[in-house]
This record gives structure tokens, sequence and C-alpha cells, in this order.
């Protein structure tokens, strides 16, 4: 391996480890809230992706049924815990909140994919209407599944978080069909750098990596809601106590997480083909970041993916056929390292 | 008087059933989701549209979905065993599915017929492989062509990259077997999982290699991805894929990169293009008529070709096996066995099958053309 390909390969290393860095993000953002391993966080990825891709092709995003079906489904819920004998008096602002959220809202999404020129919007604007599509998915998935088991273990919420992926597979399936696609580059540019060959593509996405983080790091330190989030993660009782409400931090920090996977999707839709389960193993090589980072850190689990990044790069020219397994197991001196060098309990050991 | 004629005629009405023979049943396993949907949905569409009988007798098939996992696979077939006591088993879609469907089959003493590709499903004849057969060609079969065609055009070196599974695995071992006999070297192998979003390692070390073509061993549209890199990465030298990329979905996901590329194929996919006096053109474009009716939205495929084989093998074999026994019972399943090992001469949409006892696959060289991709479309090299 001479230096030219060795720069190649650390290229395309840091432009996966990019994407995984903020798949991971999200996955330790959402554990720290509500002790969920969001496994579904790489359907949300291609959920993404195959949209925009569906966008740009001008076809009617399927996607828009599942938003729909999914806003009916919470609003049922939330109609019946208000109205069935022996519930909780709540103010009538809680059913009109969720009208306006699970009911409106999604319909507002669907009139604008019907009514709007799907093809013949600029990119910002697909990109934008590919969040608004599949982002909400994911706090709605939070009120279905995970809300109601919120003081289950970790391990039952795992347990549920993979039954939640199953189903979005099948769908995705139903959805997008078994056939992958590739959505359009950014841009077609190409700078030479030496031996480097740039492309505009990877750039953007290392750069919108980097802004993302950027973003989240200064909604968390800046404003009311972000350290209310911080709050929750740290202590759920206390935050209970001094007025911060729980369930709220749970969807918002699910709702993070969806705009992560969604754009995560949009970011690596052009580079490479996706499939309905191509998600999954990206969501696994994200969570690998996110165990680096002990689930608790943001800093160590970007790293840690991007390090994912770049050992999937080189073990793929050294060993290709052991690729996956050494990606893998480096979850196993990791865990050994963690356990030698942490002194903290967990809360659950203490109940 | 009243009570014993009622009796009687009860009795009768209840032996009625055993009179009668009993409908053909066909237990068949698709791959309709997972990464080998590709494969197992068109193959599922066929079998929708396959006459419900043979030779005046009622067939039955039931489709399950293995979800392109061999595990699941077997699962199928052992409830089709067990529960609805098949007379045939069809399946997998995929190599690895079949290849561990055999044991089922073979301790049931039930025919199989895998719609998959590797040689390795049905030989050697062994006392298990006795009970299977298949309809595609082998990868063996469609190697020859390749290193035929390889050879023809001055070709001396190879790079190989294909799935690190049985698929994969398989082509490349036979690649290696047949490349000797050919003078064509192999300078590097590589290998890379259907799911995989980037192979720009493994081009790498192909392009360190720098060999005259690269052979690139996968199924379905994942097959694109090292074209679109090498390509991408400037590689001037020929690309060779297997028949297992034959739809139309892989030329939408190829592109440009995939132009010019050559690939053996079985003479279905060019039906169009073969000369009138072929036999094989026939049942092709009866077939492409009665799937186009019923789909008008998707073409007929490679695929969904051999999965009509599997129903001109049977309509084939049942008439001879149902002269020597029931359906439903161990006798005509071995009947049916030994009707389909001794098929000769049948016509079907990918070859001229001639089974034995040593070959329960059936083709020869006119089972398969190399076919170049020309402007999106297959195109006969002749």
């Amino acid at each position: 391996m001479d230096t030219s390909i060795a720069l190649i390969l650390a290229q395309d290393g840091i432009t996966t480890g990019a994407v995984y860095a903020l798949l991971a993000v999200g996955l330790v953002l959402v554990f720290a809230v509500t002790r969920v391993i969001f496994i579904p966080q790489g359907e949300m990825v291609t959920y993404g992706a195959l949209t925009m891709v569906m966008l740009q092709a001008g076809a009617f995003p399927t996607t828009v049924w599942m938003l729909l079906a999914m806003g009916l489904a919470v609003f049922i819920k939330d109609v019946w815990s208000r109205l069935r004998p022996g519930a909780a008096p709540a103010g009538s602002h809680v059913l009109r909140n969720s009208a306006l959220l699970n009911l409106l809202l999604p319909v507002v999404v669907y009139l604008l994919a019907r009514l709007l020129p799907l093809q013949a919007l600029d990119l910002p604007a697909q990109a934008a209407l590919t969040l608004a599509i599949v982002a909400p998915l994911a706090p709605m998935w939070y009120r279905l599944a995970f809300e109601p088991l919120a003081h289950a273990s970790v391990l039952v919420l795992l347990i549920v978080a993979v039954a939640v992926h199953f189903v979005m597979l099948g769908l995705g399936l139903a959805m997008f069909g078994a056939e992958g696609a590739r959505s359009n580059p950014f841009s077609d540019l190409r700078f030479h750098l030496g031996p480097l060959s740039l492309s505009g593509q990877g750039l953007a996405v290392i750069v919108a990596s980097v802004l993302i983080m950027a973003a989240l790091s200064l909604f968390f330190n800046a404003t009311v809601a972000g350290k209310a989030l911080r709050a929750t993660a740290v202590n759920r009782l206390g935050a209970r106590l001094v007025g911060i409400e729980v369930a709220h931090s749970g969807q918002l920090a699910f709702l993070l997480a969806g705009l992560i996977g969604a754009f995560s999707g949009i970011l690596i839709g052009p580079a490479t083909t996706l499939y309905y389960d191509s998600g999954f193993v990206i969501g696994l090589k994200g969570f690998v970041g996110a165990i680096i980072g002990g689930m608790v850190s943001y800093p160590i689990a970007a790293g840690g993916a991007l390090f994912v990044g770049l050992m999937e790069a080189y073990a793929s020219f050294w060993a290709s056929a052991y690729k996956e397994v050494l990606v893998f197991a480096l979850i196993v001196p990791v865990l050994v390292w963690r356990s030698f060098s942490s002194h903290t309990l967990l809360d659950e050991e203490e109940e | 008087m009243l009570k014993k004629l009622l009796l009687a005629s009860a009795v009768a009405l209840s032996l009625l059933p055993l009179v009668a023979n009993a409908d053909i049943k066909v237990g068949v396993t698709l791959s309709t989701t997972g990464p080998a949907a590709s494969l197992g949905i068109p193959e599922k569409m066929a079998f929708a549209i396959m006459p419900k009988e043979i030779d005046g007798q009622k067939v039955d098939y039931i489709v399950l979905d293995d979800a392109s996992d061999p595990v699941a696979a077997v699962k199928n077939t052992r409830k089709f065993v067990s529960e609805d006591k098949v007379d045939v088993i069809v399946g997998s879609s995929t190599t690895p599915s079949s290849l561990a469907m055999i044991d089922v089959a073979a301790d049931s003493q039930t025919p199989m017929i895998s719609i998959a590709s590797s040689i390795k499903i049905v030989d050697p004849v062994d006392a298990k492989r006795f009970w299977v057969f298949k309809t595609p060609q082998t990868d063996a079969i469609m190697l020859t062509a390749v290193t035929a065609h390889m050879a023809d055009h001055g070709i001396k070196t190879v790079g190989l990259i294909g799935f690190n599974d049985a698929y994969g695995e398989g082509v490349m071992r036979e690649f290696n077997t047949l490349s000797s006999l050919h003078h064509l070297k192999v300078v590097a192998q590589e290998e890379y999982k259907r799911n995989d979003t980037s192979v720009i390692g493994q081009v790498l070390k192909i392009m360190e290699a720098n060999p005259d073509a690269v052979l690139i061993a996968a199924s379905g549209t994942p097959g694109a991805l090292p074209a679109t890199t090498l390509r991408d990465r400037g590689y001037k030298g020929k690309i060779y894929f297997t028949d297992g990329i034959i739809n139309q979905d892989f030329l939408r996901v190829g592109g440009k990169a995939v132009e010019g590329a050559y690939l053996p194929a079985g003479p279905f996919v060019v039906a169009k293009q073969l000369p009138d006096s072929n036999p094989i053109k026939k049942v092709s474009l009866d077939f492409i008529k009665r799937y186009d009716a019923a789909y008008p939205k998707s073409p007929a495929n490679s695929f969904s070709a051999h999965a009509w084989n599997v129903y001109l093998l049977l309509k084939n074999a049942v008439p001879v096996a149902l002269k020597t026994a029931k359906p439903g019972t161990k006798e005509f399943r071995r009947a049916l066995r030994d009707a389909l090992e001794n098929t000769t001469n049948l016509v079907t949409a990918h070859g001229i099958m001639n089974m034995s006892k040593t070959d329960h696959m059936g083709f020869d060289q006119r089972s398969r053309v190399m076919v170049e991709i020309v402007k999106g479309q297959w195109k006969l090299v002749q």
C-alpha cells in the first residue's frame, strides 16, 4: 500500500465515519434521556435516503402514508387515555395539542407532497420535505412503543427496540420495494489535492456532520430545552422535581434522533445504493461508536465512530473477507477497557 | 331398513376421497424478502400464473417466504414435509438456502427442485443429492462461457470480487478451477457483503494488481457497486458479471458504469434476438406472453423463467409418475424423482434439459450465450 492508496482509504473512511458519528451521537442522546438503545436509527437513515430518492424521481413518497397512519394511531391513543374510565383529569389543551401534532401536521405534509412539483424543487427544499416526512416518525414510535414502558429495564426497552426495527423493516420493503436506489449527488465538483481526488460530495458530508454536531452542542449548552434534556439524562426523578416535563424530553430526544437519522440518510444517499434493509448494519456501526463512548460521552462516541469508519476502510483493503469481523470485534477490547476503568455504578443496580 | 341404507351410503360417501386421486402438493419456498428479494419476487409472480392442473390432476402450490435466510428456508421445508406432506419441494432462490434444504429433502425422501445457481447443489450425485434437481444453469456452465470469451479476447490476468457467501465463493472457486484450462491467471480475489455501502478498499487492492479483466461474482443489484467503484477509480479493463445480476433494476442502478460489460446468460434473456430455428425461442416467447399479460408493469425476467421451467419439468414428469403411484404417497415421491431423473430433450425457456443419474441439472452448451450490455439493454454477442 503506498501513500496515495492510504490517503484514498483515509478519505473514504472519514466520509463514512462522519455519518457513523452522527448516528452514534443520536444513539447516545436517546439512550441518555430515555435509556432506549434505538436500534431503528438505521431504519431512519434508509427511510430518509429512499424518501429523498422518490422525491427526486418525482414520485409520491410512500413514507407519507406511514406518517399519516402513525399520527392517527398516536392520536387515538391520546384520546383513549384521556377518555377512558378512570383516566387522570387533564386540561383540554392535551387533546388539542395532540390533534395538532399528530393529525394536522401529517395532513399538511401529505398535502405538500401531493401538491408541490416534487422533481422541480431545489435540493434544500426536497431535503426539508424529506425531514418533515421521516423525522416525526421517531417521536411517534416513542409515544406508541417506548413511553408506556418508560420504567422498564434497559433490556426490555432493547427488545422493544428490536421489535420496532423489524416492523420498520417490513414496512420499508412494502413502501420502497426490494431494489435499491441512489439519490442525485449534491455537487459534481472534483478537485485534486496532491494524490487525492476530493469530491464535493464527500466534503459536503463531512462539513454537514460537523455543523450538525456543533449545532447539537450549542443546543445543549445554550437553550433551555437543551438543558432540560441534559437534566433529564442525568437524573430523571430530579428533573421531574424541578418541573421539567420528562415525557416531553423523551419526545424531543427521539425527534432529534429522527432528524439526525433522516439527515444522515440524505447525506449518504448520493454516495451509495441503499436498500430497504441496508440501514441495520449502518446503525450497528454507529452503535459500535456509541459503545466506544460508553453510551454517555458525545465527543468520544463521535471519535469512536470515526475510528470505526477508518478501520472499515483499511480492513476492506487488507482483509476484505474479514472486514465486518474486525469492525464488530472492536467492541470487545473497548468493553474490557471500560469495565476496568469505570468506577460508577449504573442507576439500575441501586434499585 | 332405512337406517341400514343410511349407514351404507354414509360409509360409501366416506370412502370416495380414497378412491379419487389426492391433489399433487408442491411446497415452494422463495426469498421474496431480504437481500435476494429481487430474485424471489419475480419467481413468486411466475408461480402465481402457473396452470393449476397437470394431466388432469389438480396441483396445489404452497408458496412461502424464507427472507433469504437459510434457517427460515429449512424451517419452511420441514413444515412442507411434516405438516403439508408435499410431493415435491421447490426452492430456494439462493445457493446458501438451497444447500441447507438438501438434508431435509433427503431425509424425508422427497424430490427437491432448486432455483439457485451453484453446481454444489446437485453435484456430485451422492445419497443426499439423489433427491435434488435444479433448473438454473450451474455457475460452472456459465463460467465456461466466460473463460472461453476471455481467452478469445486476449485476456491473460483476471481479478475477482464477489459476495462472501456460498454463492460468491462457489463462483470464485469454479473460476479458479476453470482458469487454468484457458491459461488465465487470477491475480486478485476480494470479497464483499451484499449490504456493503462501499467497496473502495477491495477495488483499490484489485487495481493494484492491474488485471486485464475483472469478474464480479454477485447477484441482484448489489453487483453494480464494484463496477461503479472500478469505473470511478479509472479502471479501463473489461468487466464481466455472472448471470445472477440479470434484472432491469440492475441496469438502472449500474447505469453508465456497466455499459460494455459482458456476462453469460440463459437464452431467455435475449429470446427475441435468437434465430427462429432455435426451439428455446418458442418456449421463451410463450412464457413472456403469459407473464406480460398477467403483469403488464414488470417484464418477464430470467428468474421468473427459471421458476417457469420448474413447471415445465413437473408437467413432463408428473404424468409418468402418475402411472405407477398416487399423489401423497411415498411411492409417488419416489416415482416422481425417477421421472425427473429421466427427463429427456425437454425444451425449456433457458435450454434443453437432459437429466441422467449423474447429471441432475441437464443443460448443455445450448443453454448459455454471451451477452453484452449495450445502451442499457442486453445484447446477444454473436
